[in-house]
């Protein structure tokens, strides 16, 4: 086994469309889990139990299924039912929803660790609940799980790998392509899982950078 | 829907290579995180270090990837797997990387005091270690070895993707030659679902076992 440069080489600039295709679907499904995320927390925490029930049960069937099987089910089921989407937009929403479940504790956690005082002082400053939420509970709950927001997005960048599964051409999607025409498979995957660490690396170091300084900054805050 | 018992029937073979994955990997997990977990506590500063990027590498790209490259690359470089060995490293692997920061948070989280009293009571290092801090430590593991389980067990889903016939595999075949789509992914969905739960109350009872009467973690393990 000889590793062949000039192969790299010409894979590159194939690997690296690969790469951006990642990135774009990472965007859209964060988006989507970070805003679904927090609408499944709300649902749970509502008193009302018609709302947090089903929400609840939805975050639990959805954690304990396999993102894979989730991946098919949207792109062989929605179809039948009239839905046509491209394999992108099934996987930005397969990913997304499947996340959803995950950011949802994470805002449920959030939320619920914000000091009942800070109720009471919106309360006694007069603060309808709309905006004691909105500009008092939500700042501190979101600033506090900021770091494992971000680790979960970590994971979607990694977990976009699965959509090759729906034959969206991402990155290990391009390298597998490349692999087929040519036979040689060492180069392209060692360089799609150098290429993955090369992003998540660094995101995780300053991830991890990030929740000391939160911690250092809201211990000195109370 | 009379063809139901058949569905099942061809799912329920797949279900045997789910669950020996998912047990094959979770011995493979456990034992790379007691040795990544043990090893960046060590004091030795080599240790600490290949432990470290044992971790980091494993965690930085996804484990479909690590399967990709474990499975097409490694033949090229003449070591050749068969599809279970390829996915239960690969798996195994992985998730031992998140359940070695589980194994070292849970040994961390033993108040130091334990290992004083051990040593005014005058047990040996050794008789420490095993009996005084690691039996702490594993009931405090419990809960999030529990995830991690059941992450792993999700995460078999990939195999199918190496031509292992999993309940993925039966279920994407099925769905293929049968066309009802919805009715079998929903059955799949069931079925992992199923055995989530299993894993669940086996860790409980397990978590239980493991507890020490009235003790902190004894309440946690629940």
């Amino acid at each position: 086994m000889i590793w062949d440069w000039s192969y790299v080489v010409e894979i590159i600039p194939a690997l690296l469309s690969g790469l951006l295709v990642t990135i774009r679907i990472t965007i859209f499904s964060v988006a989507l889990a970070l805003s679904g995320g927090l609408f499944l927390a709300l649902l749970q925490l509502s008193p009302v139990r018609l709302m947090a029930v089903p929400a609840r049960g939805i975050i639990e069937f959805v954690r304990s299924t396999p993102l894979l099987v989730q991946l098919y089910f949207l792109f062989f089921v929605l179809p039948d039912i009239g839905i046509v989407m491209s394999p992108e937009i099934t996987g930005i929403l397969g990913l997304g929803l499947h996340f959803s479940a995950y950011t949802a504790e994470v805002y449920r956690a959030g939320i619920q660790g914000v000091a009942q005082g800070q109720y009471e002082a919106a309360k006694a400053l007069n603060l309808s609940p709309y905006w004691t939420f909105r500009s008092i509970v939500l700042p501190q709950a979101v600033t506090s799980i900021l770091p494992a927001l971000g680790n979960y997005s970590l994971s979607m960048f990694k977990e976009t790998s699965l959509l090759i599964s729906i034959s969206v051409i991402e990155l290990l999607g391009t390298a597998e392509h490349l692999a087929y025409d040519t036979y040689k498979y060492f180069e392209p995957l060692t360089m799609v899982g150098m290429l993955f660490f090369c992003v998540t690396y660094p995101t995780s170091l300053f991830l991890r950078w990030l929740e000391r300084w939160l911690a250092r900054k809201m211990g000195k805050a109370t | 829907m009379e063809q139901i018992p058949e569905y099942l029937r061809i799912l329920w073979s797949g279900v045997g290579v789910t669950i020996s994955v998912t047990l094959y990997a979770s011995v493979v997990t456990i034992i790379a995180a007691t040795l990544g977990g043990l090893g960046r506590l060590s004091p030795h500063f080599w240790v600490r270090s290949i432990a470290g990027t044992y971790i980091e590498v494993f965690r930085g790209t996804s484990a479909l990837v690590q399967m990709f490259w474990i499975f097409f690359a490694l033949p090229l470089a003449g070591i050749e797997l068969t599809p279970m060995q390829a996915g239960v490293l690969a798996l195994g692997l992985n998730v031992g990387a998140y359940g070695a920061e589980i194994v070292r948070a849970g040994i961390l989280s033993v108040p130091i005091g334990q290992f004083e009293a051990g040593k005014a009571l005058n047990l040996s290092k050794r008789d420490i270690y095993c009996f005084v801090i690691a039996r702490q430590a594993i009931q405090i593991m419990m809960p999030p070895f529990n995830n991690l389980f059941i992450t792993l067990m999700k995460g078999t889903s990939l195999v199918s993707l190496i031509t292992l016939a999993d309940l993925t595999f039966r279920s994407a075949y099925l769905r293929a030659d049968t066309g009802q789509s919805t009715l079998i992914l929903t059955l799949t969905l069931f079925i992992y679902l199923g055995i989530s739960i299993v894993i669940t109350i086996i860790m409980r009872y397990l978590g239980r076992l493991v507890a020490y009467p009235g003790s902190h973690g004894g309440a946690a393990a629940k």
